[in-house]
């Protein structure tokens, strides 16, 4: 506590109200659904003792998923007006939008926790590289925090959730993109393929963590909160 | 306690509010009357440091909102209007969460605030489902957790029924016998039930500003009393009232079933027994007689209905 409670406060207040509407329970029925089915009809296709399949796909799903779940984090404040009450108590702005991406990471934690039975799935039918998997989730946290984050970012903008939504489904879908369509660019431009989320995942997913690739999510989630914090401030 | 200099805000084009000057002692009831969009809100807003100002001050406490806004909105209790609660939490979630944001320790601040309030029978509901009155209690409930010493209210009772109105005014002067209040109303007589003193605010700037006694006795210097009688002519009875003594003016009304006049009595004095008087010795029957006791409705009414009075 100290010098986090707010933070904490704030964190907890937002994870609260994730679990007290239904928003929640069906955006993690629907990635269970998914990410259930991608993942368990490739399994048995190509019968390998891996979680590629979980892992390959996963940035596409969040692309859809994660927007859903950031997109009433300052929207949903601006249309019912309790931004007044949140930015009138004595929290600085970094303490907001800090606690509000810890809540969204959380609970996106708490989204991909049962994909771990695939886990257990696997080693129960062979023996899989344990490198992969741990790169994975570890690839996935950060690809979250990084979409959530422009999530936070497209949510301040406006007060309708629904904007919200497309707009950063359409910057994530973009990010998740482009280092698949540089190959249609001249070469000169490929280096635009590290601005893509994906292909920095799926660099951490074969198991290889880089820092680069750490320092590119990293970079990503402080820049989109930063822009965040400015258009709070901006907007008083 | 607060002070305010040469405040000034515009969106856009349009100045909400324009170079604004007031100050605010401790322990007093400040009533911050205006029509809609007279810029009471942006105004407040200020005070509680939710909007920045484009130019001016705000000191509150002795600290300026500039930078030291943290150390303000800790020592002020701000009520937003028609309080913007979370509405999908429940009341004593909600307030544990303001409880906690301000440091607060145990439950002993949210109890006491519930129990100021009387929220106690709704505190686990859902914010969404109190009726207006129970609404509007919770975000008092909000502003007072931490026992602040300055209490800012944004119209505190718009959209509530009579009763709640009575109750909800009961509280607040309860609370301003040991904070600073300021509040916010277009309602001209919750401010002379409520408030020790009034700044007037018109498109900006401010229109009046003294103790409520002050501007009341402004307006009562002039009686009015409204006469209907039969057994005399207007002309008549306008004559024998002209000449009695403390009588200013006398005006015909419009009421064609009786001799119908305002009355205007040139002092203070009740003139009431005068016409009474002059009634007995002139054989008229009185129907009616009220004196109209003007309220602030006129000081107000002058000082914002446009014209030129920008100079008062």
């Amino acid at each position: 506590m100290g010098r986090f409670n707010g933070i904490i406060t704030v964190a907890g207040k937002e994870l609260r109200s994730y679990f007290s509407s239904p928003i929640a329970y069906i955006v993690i029925t629907v990635f269970l659904i998914f990410t259930g089915f991608f993942f368990f009809k490739d399994f048995f296709y190509f019968n390998q003792a891996e979680m590629r399949g979980l892992f390959q796909l996963l940035p596409l799903m969040f692309c859809f998923v994660l927007p859903a779940v950031t997109m009433r984090l300052f929207a949903e404040e601006r249309h019912s007006g309790s931004l007044e009450i949140l930015l009138t108590l004595p929290l600085g702005m970094w303490e907001i939008v800090l606690g509000k991406f810890a809540a969204a990471l959380i609970f996106t934690q708490i989204m991909l926790s049962p994909t771990l039975f695939y886990f257990v799935t696997v080693v129960l039918v062979g023996s899989p590289d344990p490198g992969p998997v741990a790169g994975g989730y570890i690839g996935a946290l950060f690809l979250a925090a990084a979409l959530i984050s422009i999530g936070l970012l497209f949510s301040s903008v406006t007060r309708n959730q629904i904007v919200a939504f497309i707009l950063t489904w359409g910057a994530a879908f973009s990010l998740w993109l482009i280092d698949k369509i540089t190959i249609f660019l001249p070469s000169s431009l490929g280096f635009l393929s590290y601005l893509g989320t994906d292909f920095h995942f799926q660099n951490i997913s074969r198991g290889v963590i880089d820092s680069r690739d750490i320092i590119y999510f990293i970079s990503v989630s402080a820049l989109a909160m930063m822009f965040t914090v400015k258009i709070l401030e901006r907007r008083r | 306690m607060i002070e305010v200099s040469g405040l000034t805000k515009s969106y856009g084009s349009f100045k909400a509010v324009d170079n604004l000057s007031f100050v605010v002692k401790e322990g007093e009831i400040t009533g911050f009357l205006g029509p809609n969009g007279a810029g009471k809100t942006t105004t407040l807003r200020m005070l509680s440091c939710y909007i920045e100002p484009d130019s001016g001050s705000v000191t509150v406490g002795g600290f300026n909102s500039k930078d030291s806004a943290k150390e303000i909105k800790k020592i002020i209790g701000y009520l937003p209007e028609s309080a913007p609660l979370y509405g999908d939490m429940i009341v004593y979630d909600y307030l544990s969460f303001v409880a906690r944001v301000r440091g607060l320790e145990g439950d002993e601040s949210i109890r006491n605030a519930a129990e100021i309030c009387r929220i106690r029978d709704v505190m686990h509901k859902n914010i969404m489902e109190l009726s207006k009155g129970y609404r509007q209690r919770v975000g008092l409930a909000h502003a007072i957790i931490h026992d602040p010493q300055v209490l800012i209210l944004d119209e505190p009772t718009s959209g509530l029924d009579p009763v709640e109105i009575v109750e909800i005014r009961n509280l607040i002067k309860e609370l301003g016998k040991s904070k600073t209040v300021i509040l916010s109303t277009h309602i001209l007589h919750e401010v002379e039930a409520a408030c020790d003193r009034i700044i007037i605010i018109d498109k900006g700037r401010i229109a009046a500003d003294d103790t409520t006694a002050n501007l009341q006795s402004a307006v009562r210097g002039k009686r009015n009393i409204c006469l209907k009688i039969r057994g005399a002519l207007f002309d008549e009875a306008y004559a024998i009232l002209k000449a009695a003594e403390g009588v200013e003016r006398v005006d015909p009304l419009d009421d064609s079933n009786f001799t119908s006049l305002m009355v205007t009595a040139s002092g203070s004095d009740d003139v009431r027994p005068v016409i009474f008087e002059a009634a007995v010795k002139n054989g008229w029957v009185i129907y009616e007689m009220r004196q109209e006791f003007e309220s602030l409705e006129n000081i107000f009414r002058e000082l914002t209905s446009g014209g030129n009075n920008g100079e008062i």
